[in-house]
């Protein structure tokens, strides 16, 4: 079959990876991507003024992130590559396209989806306050601007990037509160079973602990987030209940906020693809065959976008989707080169089950939130406004309540507020899958008016 | 204007770029985002449309959308992922003549 328009969106580790799977087998995708150079979020490059090494900036991944810059870069005539430019609208079998004020539609027979994920984030009384990040921030302002997103840092939540974060910040000479961690040993202790899948990482991040201790740096296991606290001029501290019961305070100027990650969707879903929902994540994706097969015949998903595996489940995810690609036009790959890298993948599921279970999200604190508590922040609605759209209006799923309270309408179009908007719809005991998930319009990124003239 | 937000812990030889925020002189790093520029001199970036207080940003990876700000021209940009350029003059606050009515204050 000759010349297919085949397009990538993204150019994370999943994007770029399919890529060069698909121009060594002499395909010549379009690769559209937010950023101005590709890496994605993990491996994102700093701008080109900066100096510091590979080594400074991913750590013990540098490796890694070299290799994946490297790889893609080698691409450079054999692609159509379109850095920072955003896809914000899907239509049958065309992307719409911005790039500052240009504006195109670009059609296209075959579609990877590799747009990867944001902080999974739970609303705490305050977290609106000038201040708060989500962690994924933090390490942005870190790793690709050398900044620290004020001093002193508290950093809160759950999951891998928590420690990770609150390390390389100490090790930059930032100032570093505390780090106060929802979940508690006890549930580390469940997961090594399936932690121990990868025993590199368990081990690593094992090390991250004892690092902190030895600068010095608390880590509190087992809190509850009750406020951070401030005025107009933004963070002054944070106040938690502390895993014996008691109520402690700490001054701080800055609280990076994250449970891990969510997948972002809007395009598979506009596209039309079956979504899943998935228990051990508490989260709705697109469904998926082991390869990347979407429910629709011509779009595939590789990456974070459909399933929180990290980096290395991107860069494996990335090459089997072309692989797909390829075998379903007729250009399969020779010999059985799929098997090595689905058996890889099964062991990165593994693992990642393993992370969901040692650093769980905190559904119960969500519902537990103060009906003050401002839960969606780009509206400024409530907890308690929101219930009111259940308990007086009667709104049993998402997408009414988003019509009736605004929640998931604003500028973010839910993806801060859609996850533990979920839980508070749950309730206690309830189905969080029953909640459904927001269905997304177009345009998904804000569009200016300037972006007007578009030539199809 | 409340006092800087962000903190300065590498990269820091960067030639300078000058830009004006809200009327005065300001200077950034080359490289800089326009929301770090904008951080490294002040406490935050804009002021909810909903009443409920100053904003910095929230996610640094353009899906929050916490950052859009003015141009003294009266565009908008999105902070978090626009390089800040010499001689941009950049609002905290819409321009008058483009105000239109919230509940900030």
């Amino acid at each position: 079959m000759a010349d297919e328009r085949v397009v990538i969106i993204g150019a994370g580790p999943a994007g770029c990876r399919a890529a060069e799977a698909l121009v060594a087998a002499g395909v010549r995708p379009t690769v559209i991507d937010e950023a101005p150079t590709a890496g994605g979020q993990i491996y994102r490059r700093p701008p080109p003024s900066f100096v510091r090494s590979a080594e400074t900036l991913y750590g013990p991944d540098a490796g890694k992130a070299q290799a994946l810059h490297a790889g893609f870069d080698a691409l450079a005539d054999r692609i159509d590559y379109r850095p920072g430019t955003s896809v914000w609208g899907l239509a049958g079998n065309r992307l719409f396209l911005r790039s500052c004020d240009d504006a195109e539609i670009l059609p296209f027979d075959r579609l990877i989806l590799a747009t990867g994920a944001t902080d999974r984030v739970m609303p705490v009384p305050g977290w609106t306050r000038p201040g708060v990040y989500t962690l994924g921030a933090a390490q942005i302002a870190l790793k690709a601007q050398g900044v620290a997103i004020g001093a002193p840092v508290v950093f809160l939540g759950s999951g891998p990037l928590l420690l990770l974060v609150a390390h390389q910040y100490a090790k930059a000479g930032a100032e570093v509160a505390a780090v106060l961690d929802t979940s508690r040993l006890s549930d580390q202790i469940a997961a090594l079973p399936l932690l121990a899948a990868r025993p590199g990482l368990l081990a690593r991040g094992i090390a991250l602990r004892l690092k902190l201790r030895r600068r010095g740096i608390a880590v509190h296991q087992g809190v509850r987030p009750e406020e951070i606290v401030g005025d107009d001029t933004g963070v002054l501290g944070i106040r938690w209940r502390g895993a014996d019961g008691t109520t402690r305070q700490l001054e701080a100027k800055a609280v990076a906020l994250g449970w891990h990650l969510r997948s972002e969707t809007q395009l598979a879903q506009l596209a039309g693809c079956r979504l899943s929902f998935d228990p051990i994540w508490r989260q709705w994706a697109p469904a998926i065959d082991p390869m990347g097969r979407s429910s629709r015949p011509d779009v595939y998903l590789a990456g974070d976008g459909t399933r929180i595996l990290g980096a290395d489940g991107a860069e494996v995810a990335g090459r089997l989707a072309a692989a797909a690609l390829l075998a379903d036009i007729g250009r399969p790959l020779e010999g059985d080169r799929a098997r090595p890298l689905l058996r890889r993948r099964r062991r990165l599921d593994r693992f990642s089950r393993g992370l969901a279970r040692a650093f769980p999200w905190p559904a119960e604190a969500c519902r537990d939130l103060p009906d003050a508590a401002v839960l969606c922040r780009c509206e400024a609605v409530t907890a308690g406004q929101y219930r009111a759209t259940m308990q007086q209006a009667g709104a049993a799923e998402m997408n009414r309540a988003k019509a009736l309270s605004r929640l998931g309408m604003g500028r973010c179009q839910g993806r801060y507020c859609a996850a533990a908007a979920a839980e508070i719809m749950a309730g206690e005991g309830g189905d969080v899958s029953a909640a459904g998930w927001l269905r997304p319009q177009s345009p998904v990124k804000p569009l200016p008016a300037s972006a007007g003239k578009i030539d199809a | 204007m409340t006092p800087p937000r962000f903190v300065r812990l590498a990269e820091t030889a960067r030639p300078p770029v000058r830009f004006r925020l809200d009327g005065c002189d300001a200077e950034a790093l080359l490289g800089d985002t326009v929301l770090t520029a904008i951080l490294t001199n002040a406490g935050s970036l804009r002021l909810s449309e909903f009443g409920d207080g100053p904003r910095a940003g929230f996610c640094l990876m353009a899906a929050c959308q916490d950052c859009w700000i003015w141009t003294e021209e009266g565009g908008r940009l999105r902070a978090c992922d626009t390089p800040v350029t010499e001689g941009m003059a950049l609002r905290t606050t819409p321009p008058e003549e483009t105000t239109w009515p919230t509940n900030a204050s």
